[in-house]
């Protein structure tokens, strides 16, 4: 079933990793992946938080597991017995986290080892990080060809991932990074309460991929254990896909710089009345 | 009526959590990408315009030395104004005998 392709040079190890926990890195790997895999590409992904094992929840495959990434590096099964492969995305494969281990249970060497089997296998590898600087995120960074930076408008993730691309910076290997903002709420964008994906970028001085809004969709699809395509979210995530792929996707939603023209439609087409008062303030 | 002129501007709510999110965490990233704590810095700025002072006159009310960030690397920046040797009063560098009857 997982031939190799033979065009191993293009596939990529990508880690997605945040510095801060709660920012949705685990949402963001599955959504990802699920989106790459709709786009037709082979990906499999890994999770990297050991001890605290989420991906195959929210990717709802928990309850098809007989073997872990711990497994497979103390030698009790071979990568591919691990693999779980999702049932909605034949092109998905996922190698849970052990439960009851900790992080020490995988080195940085034997991560680069299972990345570079499976980039071998398939076009994205992509690794869900835990939070922290510590050993879990240095296992999960070891094999990264990139390295995508997820944060909040806010302003404890966002210092915490400036930390983060700090220490990517002096891997030896310095992956590219570039960042997702996750959570934006437009709204409270335009109210002048939420910091808006320029200033995030502004700030943390790294390539933006990614804007994904604040949709309760992601929590629904959670739930369920299915990611969710067609949803706000689900669109961002496509167009972070796509903007992996190379192509040029155009930031649509949720980027409040607007234009003088878009300012001025606004306010005289009487929506800005929604967002409260356009003259009284 | 001004409200609607900042609206059109794009100016709007200067004021709102997330210019002070912005201006905090800029100031905040400072000091932790230089791993210099405040005190530290203005200790330094102090030695840096005491120093310079010995050499020349410095318009020590308009100086202005900052860390910055520019991508991701810091900057020291310094802005420091030399005093005209002739101005009014005429001060001089050289310590000149020259008598000034102005």
């Amino acid at each position: 079933m997982m031939q190799p392709m033979g065009r191993s040079a293009s596939n990529r190890v990508i880690t997605i990793t945040s510095g801060k926990g709660g920012v949705g890195k685990t949402t963001v790997t599955a959504n990802l992946s699920a989106a790459l895999a709709r786009l037709g590409r082979r990906v499999a992904c890994i999770d990297a938080d050991i001890g605290l094992r989420n991906l195959d929840l929210i990717l709802g495959v928990e309850n098809r597991i007989v073997n872990d990434i711990v497994d497979v590096v103390e030698g009790r099964c071979q990568l591919q017995q691990a693999l779980i492969r999702h049932k909605a995305y034949p092109e998905l494969y996922v190698l849970p986290a052990a439960q009851k281990r900790d992080k020490t249970a995988v080195s940085p060497a034997q991560m680069v080892r299972i990345a570079d089997d499976l980039r071998a296998q398939f076009d994205f590898v992509l690794i869900d990080s835990p939070a922290g600087i510590e050993r879990g995120f240095k296992n999960a960074v070891a094999p990264a060809d990139e390295v995508l930076i997820v944060t909040n408008p806010e302003v404890s993730a966002v210092r915490d991932a400036d930390r983060i691309i700090g220490m990517i910076e002096l891997l030896e290997k310095r992956p590219p990074s570039r960042l997702i903002i996750n959570r934006v709420k437009a709204e409270m964008v335009r109210r002048g309460e939420m910091l808006s994906a320029d200033d995030v970028t502004d700030i943390l001085s790294i390539q933006l991929i990614g804007v994904v809004p604040e949709d309760e969709t992601v929590l629904i699809a959670g739930n369920r254990g299915m990611p969710e395509a067609n949803s706000r979210s689900g669109q961002a995530f496509n167009e972070i896909a796509r903007r992996l792929l190379g192509e040029n996707v155009p930031y649509t939603h949720s980027n409040p710089s607007q234009g003088f023209f878009k300012r001025l439609t606004r306010l005289f087409s009487g929506s800005g009345a929604r967002q409260g008062s356009v003259f009284d303030e | 009526m001004s409200s609607f002129w900042e609206r059109l501007l794009g100016r709007r709510n200067q004021t709102g959590s997330r210019n002070v999110a912005k201006e905090r965490l800029q100031l905040v990233l400072v000091t932790d990408r230089s791993d210099l704590p405040p005190e530290t810095i203005q200790r330094m700025k102090d030695e840096i315009i005491a120093v310079i002072s010995k050499y020349v006159p410095i318009a020590h009310d308009k100086v202005e030395i900052n860390l910055e960030q520019r991508q991701r690397d810091n900057w020291l920046v310094a802005d420091i104004p030399l005093v005209r040797a002739i101005q009014s009063g005429s001060v001089s560098l050289t310590d000149s005998t020259t008598a000034d009857d102005a």
